[in-house]
């Protein structure tokens, strides 16, 4: 069978019978991936979330909620629980002013206003360098760098170089101060969760008297269907 | 077989799209900071490649010559969205790291280029051994790129630990080191292909 | 100030070429002469405005609000060969010295990863229209910037003696590598911006 001619009629036939074809064909393909998608992208918040806060047996992510965190913005915030009672939130945190631009953090504390753990979820610092912020500020055997196990309250978290307690990456100050930002980040949103948790437990069932915007049609752990 | 088989090897060593044709350059250098991430990079281009060799060598009667290169295209961009889908459904995490590239395989000039200069023209058979032995060269060499840059980077291959990390040197990691070792490659490629020839 | 930091990281911290790896092809086929550089860089600046306008377009009116997103790539990449096509046409009648002089590099844009690559980053990084334009501009400034020193290097290399197997293309690379390595200084200039 020759080549088809490059009449006007068969070049628009043959590029439309192409384009119906594909276009039947990638939408059968999304359908079939679209929810193994949407899981693997849960599974993986639900894995940071897992290394950041004490045992739960609740999903923190259909419970999660937005909560200010300070000069007009606001992030999300995961409540861990075991039964009913709370143990734990984790704040999927960021800070803008790293060395290459935003870096996103979870940041877990206990009930006692404790650092449990965090987990670093995106960046784009140097490798080598500000990059070592995954491991360097829960390093266990250094008291100095660690902020696992830090009671907030006491105060926000600095670098030794600007009065703090914390040892900063050596050669990677500005990482440093952008992270340890993104953790009293999240202690800001902390505070408001605790809050908002105490109004709720002794304010009748209005779901306006706290500023949270829960994100499930439920509308947060109170209201009950 | 036997003629299919020479076309097989053929995009594996004689014609390898990094190292003699000079093709598809950019996910080489980009993809290549780890020896895991070459190799899966170089297996989806290689799916794409063979999807794509096949189908077009099928349609090559019912495409009018003026419209062919839009008509590859979009067969091209189909298989690099199925594998896209498929990559973010079933290995998000390795789908993660290839970022951006993943997309970029429809304008990697390897694919579109073997559409037009081989499947174009012949059998479908031929055109799916053509198809894997190029993807098999350019796996190839993004794997041997991807292990060299992590052991000289970090002292590892494939995640397994050879000499300590300290006596790495960061740069191979980075953007430098990833033209600097396909260079250097490439150079030593030459010199052995000389070598035979002579 | 926010732009002034975008441009910056756009064409010195973050270039397209040396940090990025996209455009490597044409980087290395048409560096060999400033004067094609310079041209290449011009119709890149051009396409890649032009094209991130369109796609930005295309992705918020249509992708998006019929649910299409996964028809991102397939749709892109022919608007970008279509443009490719009708600058062709238009660069052949205003100026048939330009066209002869970038030949077959010119519908090669379409396959250069940096227009698809740029079109995909300002939609994944969220920009504006106006932000996008920004890094649109910026980026193809970079590069032609990055072209333009590589050529001016290359024409250099051409005339010195180079071992054999090191001739050609990878010496062209080791020299992009080391250039790398020098806007690899540039990192954190943007926080002067801050």
């Amino acid at each position: 069978m020759a080549k088809l001619e490059s009449t006007f009629k068969n070049m628009f036939l043959s590029l439309a019978l192409i384009c119906l074809t594909v276009a039947v064909l990638l939408a059968q393909v999304n359908k079939m991936t679209a929810k193994p998608i949407a899981d693997a992208k849960a599974m993986k918040l639900q894995g940071a979330i897992g290394e950041v806060v004490p045992e739960f047996d609740n999903d923190p992510v259909a419970e999660a909620f937005l909560m200010a965190a300070g000069q007009g913005d606001s992030i999300l915030v995961y409540p861990a629980k075991r039964g009913d009672a709370i143990v734990g939130y984790a704040m999927n945190s960021y800070s803008n002013n790293g060395f290459s631009g935003n870096i996103q953090l979870m940041v877990g504390l206990d009930m006692e206003h404790r650092v449990v753990n965090y987990a670093v979820l995106q960046h784009a610092e140097t490798p080598g360098l500000g990059s070592k912020m995954s491991e360097w500020f829960r390093d266990e055997g250094r008291a100095s760098r660690s902020v696992i196990g830090r009671d907030l309250s006491a105060g926000p978290l600095a670098v030794t170089n600007d009065g703090g307690e914390i040892d900063a990456i050596t050669a990677s100050t500005i990482t440093s101060r952008a992270f340890l930002e993104a953790v009293n980040r999240a202690y800001t949103a902390y505070l408001e969760s605790l809050k908002a948790q105490s109004t709720e437990a002794s304010a009748p069932i209005t779901g306006e008297t706290t500023k949270r915007e829960p994100l499930t049609e439920e509308g947060g752990s109170n209201n009950e269907q | 077989m036997n003629s299919n088989l020479k076309v097989l090897v053929n995009g594996i060593i004689k014609e390898n799209p990094i190292f003699v044709l000079l093709l598809g350059m950019c996910p080489t250098l980009a993809t290549t900071s780890s020896a895991i991430n070459g190799m899966s990079m170089g297996l989806a281009t290689m799916f794409v490649l063979v999807c794509s060799n096949a189908a077009v060598s099928m349609l090559k009667n019912l495409i009018p010559d003026m419209v062919r290169i839009p008509a590859y295209i979009v067969v091209i961009a189909t298989f690099v969205t199925i594998i896209e889908m498929l990559m973010n459904a079933y290995v998000p995490a390795l789908a993660d790291s290839l970022g951006i590239f993943i997309p970029l395989i429809v304008v990697n000039c390897i694919v579109l280029g073997r559409a037009e200069a081989f499947a174009s023209k012949r059998s479908v058979i031929s055109s799916i051994f053509d198809g894997a032995g190029m993807g098999l060269g350019f796996t190839f060499a993004l794997t041997l790129l991807g292990a060299l840059r992590e052991l000289l980077g970090t002292g590892r291959i494939f995640s397994l630990g050879l000499f300590p990390e300290e006596f790495g040197s960061l740069l191979f990691i980075l953007a430098p080191g990833a033209f600097i070792v396909l260079g250097y490659l490439i150079a030593i490629f030459n010199k052995l292909q000389r070598d035979e020839a002579n | 100030m926010e732009f002034i930091g975008i441009i910056i990281v756009a064409i010195f911290v973050n270039n397209v070429v040396l940090s990025q790896f996209l455009g490597i092809c044409p980087f290395l086929g048409v560096s060999k002469k400033v004067d094609t550089a310079i041209g290449m860089g011009l119709a890149v600046t051009f396409v890649l405005t032009i094209a991130t306008i369109v796609t930005f377009l295309l992705q918020k009116g249509v992708l998006e609000a019929f649910g299409l997103e996964y028809l991102q790539t397939i749709t892109f990449i022919l608007v970008i060969a279509a443009l490719v096509q009708m600058v062709e046409i238009v660069l052949k009648k205003i100026s048939p010295a330009l066209y002869q002089a970038l030949g077959v590099f010119l519908p090669l844009i379409t396959t250069n990863c940096v227009i698809l690559g740029v079109a995909i980053l300002v939609i994944q990084k969220e920009y504006s229209l106006l932000e996008s334009v920004v890094y649109a501009v910026a980026t193809a400034i970079g590069y032609a910037m990055a072209l333009v020193i590589f050529s001016s290097i290359r024409e250099q290399l051409a005339l010195t003696k180079v071992p054999k197997a090191i001739q050609g293309i990878p010496v062209a690379l080791i020299t992009a590598g080391i250039m790398a390595m020098a806007f690899m200084g540039f990192s954190g200039i943007d926080q002067v911006f801050k």
